[in-house]
């Protein structure tokens, strides 16, 4: 760590040498100085409560008893193997497994469509990100009632065409998918304007030189162009997507709590229920490590993949 | 491709388009049609747009009186105005000396970051939440306001920012004889308000929005951010008066949405800068 002030020293005369280390020091104390509210906070705010849940996660402390014992794993035990604790870890993949292409794909079919159009591009990017500047607790309420199973617009319309909907939000069948179209409708702005930026870096150059080489269909210039040269905004949305849709709460907790019959218990939901209605510190401590395990290994493999693959330079 | 002329192509394009973005903006049409309904309006014909009986001012009144609207925004306001001028005054020192000044600490200070931008605060609650429980800190504006004090995303992207500027111009106040604060003050801040202005859009959206925290550590009407005041209004209204259940939905999700209206390409830039990291 030191080595990198250090190592130039040797080389300057002794006289300088004085001077510039005084003046090396000052620097020093004044860096030590600017970055200590941060770096306190940091530790009290950031690796101290991390710290801590992977200690109580060891633990089986309840808020309102006073003390707690060790009990080993005993907590990861017991949640692998709850059923509800599965059911949640489940209906999380699932929902994931859903919202994430969806939404990467409606993105980038949505981005290359405005990309290709002259005219309306800012009203169909503002349209289509409206979502993501839009409180989602108040949005989930609207789309409650857009999903409504008999004064709902949705089944109305339905029922126009002379189908019955479904019963969006309230059976268990179907409820997971009524989120996971809510959690598309929310991040696709996000997923699409990170596209766009993509898309306009993108040289016009490669395009003709593409169509000399023989590229002469639509689909073989996006498979050797435009697909390639996207691949790192690709693989950053993909992760952020399947960040984002893991910490999926919201909606669950605005629109169906869980339910019905733990149809759409979601892993940050079962925690929260866990430690702050249940009060239970410890076991939800140890969920807390299983959700935090996910996003580290999320985060791991983009790292390795973005160091492997995607080279367009 | 032209610009001008209308081909098969581009008639497919803008149906397309066109169609998703009615599809995306309907939640928002039925809010506003939806909240000038009466009750039975609402039940006899979701479908028309237009309200037979202009509703509008009786649900207004509703939702205004059955939750304290003005503590909500005010709330709001006060909460992320607290977040992000904290989260600004910490971050741009910290991110100056790391990136311009030479000091032991700054590379496991890195590190420090790069870890910390992995932890949301659904990670870090439960501790938290003891913590503010033991010293009675709950339903205050404390508690709303003390974790989010420290942003590393936000040291992560003044960082990044600060590089980028010529350390000449650092010199040359040092030079003129300006104390570290005064750089920061004087030459950092007044060239950095592109950042600034991001980094704040993106943190006033993320604190106005969060649900998780506030609903955790406020219990009180007193305390409540927007979406948990939401929370209660849904609570107290139970029934299906989705009249006044969108007219509340309609003055909560406004500031936000008339604010990234008026400045749509910050506002752009800013919730997605997450995505310069790549």
């Amino acid at each position: 760590m030191a080595d990198m002030a250090a190592s130039p020293i040797g080389a300057i005369p002794v006289t300088a040498k004085a001077r510039r280390s005084v003046a090396e020091r000052h620097e020093a104390r004044a860096g030590i100085m600017l970055s200590l509210p941060a770096i306190v906070l940091v530790f009290l705010f950031i690796i101290l409560p991390v710290a801590a849940v992977i200690f109580l996660g060891f633990t089986n402390f309840e808020l309102g008893y006073s003390g707690f014992e060790f009990v080993g794993f005993e907590n990861y035990v017991e949640a692998f193997g709850d059923r509800t604790f599965q059911k949640s870890l489940g209906n999380t993949i699932v929902y994931a497994a859903i919202v994430t292409p969806v939404s990467i794909f409606m993105a980038l079919g949505l981005a290359m469509l405005i990309e290709a159009e002259g005219i309306g591009r800012s009203f169909f990017r503002t349209a289509y990100f409206l979502p993501v500047a839009s409180l989602l607790v108040a949005m989930a309420t609207v789309w409650q009632y857009l999903f409504h199973p008999t004064i709902g617009p949705i089944n109305t319309m339905l029922a126009m065409i002379g189908v019955s909907g479904p019963n969006w939000l309230g059976s268990a069948g179907m409820v997971l998918y009524s989120l996971s179209i809510i959690g598309v409708w929310q991040s696709v702005g996000f997923n699409l304007v990170l596209f766009l930026a993509g898309l306009t870096a993108i040289p016009r150059e490669l395009y003709a030189a593409a169509e000399i080489d023989g590229a002469k269909s639509s689909w073989d210039r996006f498979r050797l162009v435009t697909w390639p040269m996207l691949g790192p905004t690709t693989l950053f949305v993909t992760t952020i997507s399947i960040i984002n849709s893991v910490k999926v709460f919201e909606t669950v907790k605005t629109l169906t709590e869980g339910g019905p019959n733990k149809a759409s218990e979601v892993l940050l939901y079962t925690i929260y229920q866990e430690g702050f209605v249940y009060l239970r510190v410890g076991y939800a401590s140890a969920l807390t490590v299983v959700f935090l395990a996910i996003l580290v290994v999320l985060m791991f493999f983009q790292y390795r993949v973005q160091d492997k693959q995607v080279h367009y330079s | 491709m032209s610009p001008n002329g209308f081909n098969f192509g581009r008639v497919v394009r803008l149906s397309i388009l066109s169609l998703g973005a009615v599809v995306f903006l309907a939640p928002y049409i039925f809010m506003i049609s939806t909240a000038g309904k009466a009750q039975s309006d609402i039940f006899t014909s979701s479908l028309n747009l237009i309200p037979q009986h202009w509703f509008y001012v009786e649900n207004f009144t509703k939702a205004w009186s059955r939750v304290h609207m003005p503590t909500l925004l005010f709330n709001g306001v006060i909460v992320c105005l607290m977040i992000l001028v904290i989260q600004v005054v910490i971050a741009i020192p910290c991110a100056y000396a790391m990136a311009k000044l030479k000091f032991r600490a700054a590379k496991a200070m890195m590190v420090l970051v790069m870890l910390g931008l992995l932890v949301p605060i659904h990670a870090t609650a439960l501790p938290l939440y003891v913590g503010f429980d033991r010293i009675g800190a709950l339903n205050s504006y404390a508690a709303l306001v003390a974790p989010f004090s420290i942003s590393v995303f936000g040291i992560f992207l003044f960082l990044q920012f600060f590089r980028a500027m010529p350390d000449d111009l650092i010199h040359a106040a040092r030079l003129d004889g300006m104390s570290e604060i005064g750089v920061i003050a004087r030459v950092i801040v007044p060239n950095a308000w592109p950042a600034i202005t991001a980094f704040s859009i993106f943190s006033v959206v993320a604190h106005w929005n969060d649900l998780y925290w506030p609903l955790i550590v406020v219990s009180n009407q007193a305390y409540a951010t927007p979406p948990l005041g939401l929370l209660y209004f849904r609570a107290a209204e139970a029934g299906d008066d989705y009249g006044a259940l969108m007219a509340a939905t309609l003055i909560i999700t406004s500031p936000l949405v008339g604010a990234f209206l008026i400045a749509q390409k910050r506002f752009v830039e800013g919730i997605t800068m997450t995505g310069l990291k790549g």
